[in-house]
């Protein structure tokens, strides 16, 4: 009995990382998509545990906009706009699959190292949870660097979100956190929907960041 | 005095409530008054604030003596170049490059941003400073994308995930910082306030506090556009509109840098966490020499400009990371002046893009003949950008290098040679904008010399003489920054 509560989120925060691992190996758009969209359901499992466990209503508002807003709406946003640009082919990767995914592991090891020696007074389920957050997180920056696509960088930041809110749902009564987790969907969905992938679409007809690195006249 | 004191909170609610309406109003010449007069408005309620004795801050809010002065010069500047503003996108309306449609875009994000940076700056909660930095971050990359040319959406997009990383780690240090202060404090919102952490960070656990300080400092070192995070910062001055970099450099950096302060205040008040001073020092200095070398080989104004941009956020953090009270009274000092006269020359700048049609210094020569009053104003606003005497920077300089040689001579060297390097760069560029036979195209503008000259007659007072009220003022700051 002690510990379903422990092992249940134990489960649902090392699946976020491990899903983070298989985002990093996808080479096709569509399945990177149905893989974040996997991402955000595991991390609405998890915020609703927290909510379950923290006895903390409020936790359910994020979990449930994890799952409306970031489980559902962005992805099938983010395929009708590759469906309409018509780029359903592969990734172009900086950095090739195997040293990413050691890159990788080695992210993991530095998270956990460092979080679970500097948080030795926090209760085990908040420890935890920091350190598969920041975990998460060196994942989701790694995934900006080695991709040069505006789809795959906008999926690594909006993983990166979610460990971000893995970790502030772990830290326990922590306020603000619907606050915080509305902010950055405020963020993404500007991003996402509108401005960013509209634009660029407009001038180029190519929303690879490669094809926008012109030469200013004075760098490179 | 009483009757004109206006609560604390008007300070970032009027600037929200102009966004509101500026984004329903058509028309220039309204939108562009009425935007003039939300900033007058601001700065009016934040001036008050230095007519009442400080209230006793509140879970959200705080005014206390080391934030009033980043408020002053905030809406002040606000208040400046929104004046620059009107007659800069009159201009841009005439030549086409805005639409009415964007220039209402313009104006409601204009003053968000005015509203997020004064919320940033008035809060006494951790986590409300982080989604109003969030929020001025937004606002700007929206407003640096606005003109929707290739450049202008590639430093847009750069300035998003650069800016976007750089808000998620200052994320994690506060989630850090929360985790530190909750055996503390106890679960909820008081284990978030600003100055409940002060109070007890004595207890909190050090090597936590350290994870949390280093996420904090590059998180948000990278909105203050300190080496090596600073990739952002030219592509964003160079591709917005001009009262935006006037914007950015003026005050946006100033905002991340205060967050940085009062992390750093929340370190000193632990006995057992790492001092972040050398931390800072090392960021500042490395900052300063990269973007002293760098301003060689620029051929953009404005990214010329914004580098040295860097290379002064780099003094400042410079400053602040030494400590003691003359380290930061020069640090404070530098900061202010540093504001009034970049955000100065960007006016200047504006104008003169304008007048020649183009941002290329190898085009611009000659501007003290064909348009004497821009052309002056820069040379001044460079002069005092440089630290030369009797500007109000040279001050600052001299007793931030001469304060450090008596501490950390070594240091001092490389201060020096970073300054000197810089100071290379500046009239040598100066001299071939300035003089000479005049190049190029000249058309005529409709130039508002008002913001220009004010910051550059303030700038100027502020080298001859300094009025003592206002010295105490920094003495009492500085020693609050330990």
């Amino acid at each position: 009995m002690p510990n379903l509560a422990f092992d249940t989120a134990h489960l649902l925060a090392g699946g976020l990382v491990l899903i983070s691992f298989m985002l990093l190996y996808q080479d096709r758009l569509t399945s990177l998509l149905n893989v974040y969209a996997l991402h955000a359901l595991v991390l609405a499992l998890s915020v609703a545990w927290q909510a379950h466990l923290q006895n903390a209503p409020h936790l359910y508002v994020t979990a449930g906009l994890a799952l409306g807003f970031k489980a559902i709406i962005i992805p099938v946003a983010l395929r009708r706009i590759i469906e309409r640009l018509g780029i359903h082919r592969e990734i172009e990767t900086v950095v090739g699959i195997g040293p990413t995914m050691l890159a990788g592991m080695a992210l993991v090891g530095l998270s956990m190292v460092v979080m679970l020696r500097v948080t030795a007074a926090a209760t085990p389920i908040a420890r935890q949870d920091l350190a598969f957050a920041l975990a998460v997180v060196l994942l989701g920056l790694l995934m900006m660097v080695t991709r040069r696509n505006a789809v795959s960088q906008i999926v690594g930041f909006i993983s990166l979100e979610n460990g971000l809110n893995l970790a502030a749902t772990g830290a326990r009564g922590m306020p603000l956190v619907v606050e915080i987790s509305v902010a950055f969907s405020i963020l993404i969905a500007f991003i996402v929907i509108g401005i960013f992938l509209f634009r660029i679409r407009e001038r180029f007809d190519s929303v690879d960041i490669g094809a926008l690195d012109q030469a200013r006249g004075e760098q490179r | 005095m009483n009757h004109f004191v206006v609560p604390p909170q008007t300070v970032p609610l009027i600037p929200l409530a102009a966004a509101a309406l500026l984004a329903l109003l058509p028309g220039y010449r309204l939108t562009a008054r009425l935007n003039v007069l939300a900033t007058l408005a601001t700065l009016l309620a934040a001036l008050s604030l230095l007519f009442e004795p400080h209230r006793p801050p509140g879970p959200y809010l705080l005014v206390d003596d080391l934030n009033i002065v980043f408020i002053v010069l905030n809406t002040f500047v606000g208040f400046t170049t929104s004046v620059f503003s009107s007659s800069y996108v009159g201009h841009e309306l005439e030549i086409g490059r805005l639409t009415p449609k964007y220039l209402r875009f313009y104006h409601a994000m204009y003053q968000l941003l005015m509203a997020a940076m004064n919320a940033a700056l008035m809060a006494n909660n951790i986590g409300l400073m982080w989604v109003a930095i969030e929020v001025a971050t937004l606002t700007t990359v929206l407003m640096v994308g606005i003109y929707r040319t290739h450049e202008a959406l590639e430093a847009a997009w750069k300035y998003f995930i650069l800016g976007s990383v750089g808000i998620a780690l200052a994320l994690f240090g506060t989630i850090l910082v929360y985790v530190a202060a909750q055996p503390v404090i106890g679960e909820g919102l008081q284990a978030m306030v600003w100055t409940k952490l002060v109070a007890n960070a004595a207890y909190f656990d050090p090597s936590l506090l350290n994870v949390a300080f280093i996420f904090l400092l590059l998180g948000y070192g990278t909105k203050v556009g300190l080496a090596p995070l600073h990739a952002w910062l030219p592509d964003a001055h160079a591709e917005g509109p001009t009262p935006i970099s006037a914007v950015l450099s003026g005050l946006l950096l100033n905002v991340a840098l205060y967050a940085v302060l009062r992390f750093k205040m929340l370190m000193a008040a632990n006995a057992g966490a790492i001092t972040p001073g050398p931390l800072m020092v090392t960021m500042g200095l490395a900052s300063l020499l990269f973007a002293a070398f760098m301003l060689y080989r620029r051929r953009d104004i404005k990214r010329f400009f914004a580098y040295s941009s860097i290379e002064h956020m780099g003094i400042i953090t410079f400053a602040f990371g030494m400590g003691g009270a003359l380290a930061n009274f020069a640090g404070l000092l530098q900061m202010t002046l540093h504001s009034l006269t970049k955000s100065g020359i960007f006016f200047a700048v504006g104008h003169i893009a304008q007048a020649k049609s183009t941002q290329r210094i190898d085009d611009i020569a000659g501007l003290t003949e064909t348009h004497p009053w821009l052309g002056w104003g820069l040379v001044v606003g460079v002069v005092a950008i440089a630290g030369l005497p009797p500007l109000g920077i040279f001050m600052s300089e001299f007793l931030l290098v001469s304060s450090t040689f008596a501490r950390a001579p070594l240091l001092a060297v490389l201060l020096v040679l970073g300054l000197l390097v810089a100071f290379g760069a500046l009239l040598l560029r100066l001299n071939g904008i300035a003089f000479g036979e005049p190049r190029g195209v000249n058309h005529p503008v409709k130039a508002s010399y008002g913001p220009l000259f004010a910051h550059l007659v303030l700038v100027l007072a502020a080298g001859l003489y300094l009025p003592p009220l206002l010295v105490a003022w920094f003495q009492h700051v500085s020693q609050l920054l330990g």
